[in-house]
């Protein structure tokens, strides 16, 4: 029982420095979460690829889905209730940091908000973030419709998957009003029919 | 109370549907946070995603706690936060417990064929709506172009994009200011 206590305490400590320095979303915990198998021995790299392909193939953030996988698997010894104790008390760790650092700038912007620097550094800072959300957009449209292999040739093109995009997209232009889960829904099922 | 429900199911329906981490939550929230809700502007959303860039943490989390307190203070930001990660919690612990080979389920793989195309087009149609926002002169397209270009070419780190916007964009807008006022002097 202490030992398991202490697990979740010091389970707790090292998410929270994982959150707390992992800057760039998702991905940028990843080598923090290397680190963390190494000097604790919790899991391998092996469980990290694994961990990585179950996060990335169900919903919510990565750097969530990745820290509640690895919370159950460490825990989840000492009987499956403490391994789900464990999948709670992990990402609580990840995102405490995020919410007391995001507190603190959402109440300096708030009293800073009508200075005139803070809305010409945000006249910068927008177009930055859309550069940002194109490429993201680039890298995911890369790996759809041609898959993670580096080369590129016509024949690797997925045009099932180009199809399929095209007449989201154009679903999405012409009714505005379909929400976006009806998409994604209607698109795995699609995936499915068609072994996408 | 009612608010504060709400923040957490908003939240959370945004975090059960949003395949791929990120920035493949703006067309989710875009429909819930900006069209449905009205609780934020396309506008905060692209301030909340940049600074979220820079700040440390997992960057969905950081837009819930901005928007949600935003929308209801220290309440509001625990409510959307959690929100966002309920989906994830139950989701996952589920595969741990029960399936040892989820991600190698063949029809898992088929579905996220589907699931990525869907994204693809998402993200386009979100990007479609914000740009006209962002983008709205010489010197936002060249900031726009020049990080889309280095991010997808480098491995900088987007901290610094940001940053060096940021300050671009305080340097563009006092030169302006300085030479509209130059002007203005010259009339007299």
């Amino acid at each position: 029982m202490t030992a398991l206590l202490l697990l979740y305490g010091e389970m707790f400590i090292r998410f929270f420095l994982v959150g707390l320095f992992a800057i760039g979303g998702g991905l940028a915990t990843l080598p923090f979460l290397v680190d963390m198998g190494e000097v604790t021995g919790w899991f391998t790299q092996l469980d990290i690829s694994n961990m990585v392909a179950i996060s990335e193939s169900t919903p919510g953030p990565l750097g969530i889905n990745m820290a509640t996988y690895i919370g159950f698997q460490i825990s989840s010894n000492y009987g499956a209730l403490a391994g789900i104790l464990g999948a709670i008390i992990a990402p609580l760790g990840v995102i405490t940091p995020s919410v007391i650092i995001i507190i603190i700038v959402s109440k300096i912007l708030n009293r800073f908000k009508d200075s005139k620097y803070v809305q010409y550094a945000f006249y910068g800072l927008r177009a930055a973030s859309f550069g940002l959300i194109v490429s993201a957009l680039l890298s995911v449209a890369k790996i759809a419709f041609i898959g993670t292999e580096s080369g590129f040739s016509l024949e690797s093109i997925n045009w099932l998957c180009l199809v399929l995009s095209v007449i989201i997209f154009t679903v999405t232009m012409k009714f505005k009003k379909v929400h976006p889960i009806l998409l994604i829904v209607f698109a795995a099922v699609m995936g499915i029919i068609f072994k996408m | 109370m009612k608010t504060l429900i709400n923040l957490f199911l908003v939240f959370a329906r945004i975090g059960g549907f949003t395949f791929g981490g990120g920035y493949a939550m703006l067309p989710m929230m875009q429909k819930e946070l900006v069209e449905k809700k009205k609780w934020v502007s396309n506008d905060d959303l692209l301030d909340y995603f940049a600074i979220g860039q820079c700040t440390p943490g997992v960057i969905a989390v950081n837009t819930a706690t901005f928007v949600g307190y935003k929308t209801k203070g220290l309440l509001g930001a625990l409510s959307a936060t959690l929100g966002v990660i309920t989906p994830s919690i139950i989701i996952i612990g589920c595969i741990a417990a029960f399936i040892s080979n989820f991600q190698d389920l063949e029809i898992v793989q088929h579905a996220f064929g589907g699931i990525r195309a869907a994204v693809v087009a998402l993200i386009l149609s979100a990007v479609l709506k914000v740009s006209k926002k962002s983008i709205i002169d010489i010197f936002t397209v060249i900031v726009f172009l020049a990080v889309t270009l280095l991010s997808v070419f480098t491995d900088l780190s987007p901290v610094i994009f940001v940053i060096a916007a940021a300050v671009c964009g305080i340097i563009i807008k006092l030169r302006k200011e300085k030479t509209s006022l130059k002007e203005k002097e010259g009339d007299r």
